[in-house]
């Protein structure tokens, strides 16, 4: 099956996001499986302006491209094709941003 | 009788215009059905495309020695597929190109049955995929499911060939990469959504250009119909697809007076045989069910079509059709033609306050053109002349240019 990223794009910070979303974010996990997919991987970022960049020699305090929503997390799942990955993608729960959905061209756990 | 394809011999066949026809037609007729059959062998649309032109290509020859067969799209899709098969069992390991394309319900090997399954609506689908932006389905499409070439696409768009290549190379290449399946959705209404709005596209750019020195660019219309009449023959239980096959037959009746504004057309020119058959398909939708946007544009066009004169147009009637519209489509374009339609029944004073309520179409030509005439038959000349004015910086079209620019100086 196809492997996809789903990229977490969200306003509200962490601290911030309310008990009912952090919940159903506990519940996305069993949702996808529920649904046929399968969940590789997850990762959850941060706040953006904990971010370091580097560009060639040169540091900056920040994240690499400045977002109004920013990058919160990537979730890895397997699915069977584009239409059952946006499906469920849709399940992320989400305060005030998106999710983009991009085909993995390779997936490795390194250790 | 059997397919040569592949093997390119055109020594001393000598391919007469007959020939030469009979493959035009099956082109226009039979391509979708011969590389949607094939890309089901492929599972690569490229593969699938080149096979499909070669076997085009060994039709001239085969054809002019043999005879034209009696089904040419099954004679062609026989050696597309025997073509594709042939090129995948030589190359496929020396590929590492884009991954195959997603067939979930794949059947077992159906290569070297009898029955050529007609997967045409899985291309239409998977050219129309939501996932693609509008422009990408389009030339998909015209590509895919049409067969027409790159520089026509490029032509008709008005862009560069290499722009036009670069956007369909992208959309198949996100088609192969994304995984977008090569199925009919389960879920159809939402999907068949996006199909309707892409055949309608090519119809309305078809009828009126962008720009240039002709009103109508038919072949994109001609397609469009097409296209309508695929759809209404492999979904004919789905009112919306009689509803746009109707609206662009009730378009191209009138192509012959599309160059005059409604009230000037000489309804003489239009094609009875084609409004007959619109009806028809627009009483059948109505009484099926609540109607959708086309279908109501449809009904909108067809008592246009069935007015003896502009003036014996009725009118009440189409005011309720718009308001049914604006309920399940609002849009400041269907806003528009309503406060025409409006004038009409309560005069012009009514439209013209309806047209000054529509928010958001100040850059539209034909918001300037209608509040223009409104303006002229309410005797302000001074405002309609500036009217007739914005309109005019806003159109590219010879044809409105000239009918614009004699208003204004009226």
């Amino acid at each position: 099956m196809p492997q996809y990223a789903i990229l977490i794009f969200e306003a509200t910070p962490a601290a911030e996001l309310p008990p009912e979303i952090l919940a159903a974010h506990g519940e996305v996990d069993r949702k996808m499986v529920e649904l046929g997919g399968k969940l590789l991987a997850g990762v959850a970022l941060q706040e953006a302006d904990t971010a370091t960049s580097i560009r060639g020699d040169l540091l900056t305090d920040g994240p690499f491209i400045e977002t109004k929503e920013g990058l919160a997390g990537i979730t890895v799942i397997e699915a069977r094709d584009l239409d059952h990955a946006l499906a469920l993608a849709k399940l992320v729960p989400i305060v005030r941003g998106g999710v983009e959905v991009r085909p993995l061209l390779g997936f490795e756990v390194l250790s | 009788m059997e397919p040569t394809a592949g093997l390119g011999h055109s020594g001393g066949v000598a391919v007469t215009p007959a020939t030469e026809q009979a493959v035009a037609e099956a082109h226009r007729r039979e391509w979708a059905f011969v590389l949607a059959a094939t890309v089901r062998v492929t599972r690569d649309l490229d593969a699938a495309e080149d096979a499909v032109q070669d076997a085009y290509v060994s039709a001239l020859t085969a054809w002019a020695r043999d005879g034209v067969p009696e089904r040419p799209g099954a004679w062609l899709t026989t050696a597309a597929r025997r073509t594709a098969l042939n090129a995948l069992t030589r190359g496929r390991t020396l590929q590492t190109k884009l991954p195959l394309l997603l067939e979930p319900d794949a059947p077992a090997a159906d290569e070297d049955g009898d029955v050529i399954p007609d997967d045409r609506l899985r291309l239409v689908f998977t050219c129309c995929h939501p996932a693609l932006a509008r422009e990408a389905q389009v030339a998909l499409t015209l590509r895919l499911v049409c067969g027409v070439t790159t520089a026509e696409i490029a032509h008709a768009f008005l862009v560069s060939e290499p722009a036009m290549a670069a956007r369909v190379t992208r959309a198949k290449k996100k088609i192969a990469a994304a995984g977008i399946p090569y199925v009919v959705p389960t879920d159809l209404a939402p999907r068949l959504d996006a199909v309707l709005a892409v055949v309608h596209l090519l119809a309305t750019t078809g009828h009126t250009a962008p720009s240039g020195e002709r009103l109508a660019r038919a072949d994109l219309a001609e397609r469009a119909l097409d296209l309508a009449r695929m759809l209404q023959l492999l979904l004919p239980g789905e009112r919306e697809v009689a509803g746009l096959l109707a609206l662009l037959l009730l378009l191209r009746a009138r192509a012959a007076t599309r160059d005059d504004v409604l009230a000037d057309q000489d309804r003489s020119l239009w094609d009875q045989a084609l409004i007959a058959e619109a009806d028809t398909l627009i009483v059948a939708a109505l009484r099926a069910g609540p109607p959708g946007r086309f279908t109501l544009q449809a009904a909108i066009a067809g008592l246009h079509a069935a007015a003896p004169s502009y003036a014996e147009t009725d009118w009440p009637q189409l005011l309720v059709l718009y308001d049914v519209l604006l309920g399940v489509w609002p849009s400041p374009v269907v806003a528009l033609n309503r406060a025409v339609v409006l004038s009409e029944v309560r005069g012009a004073e009514a439209g013209l306050a309806a047209v000054e309520a529509i928010d958001g179409l100040d850059g539209y030509r034909y918001l300037w053109a209608t509040k223009a005439d409104l303006l002229r038959r309410l005797a302000r000349h001074e405002e309609a002349g500036a009217a007739y004015r914005e309109a005019l910086c806003l159109t590219d079209n010879a044809a409105e240019r000239a009918f614009l620019e004699a208003r204004a100086h009226a």
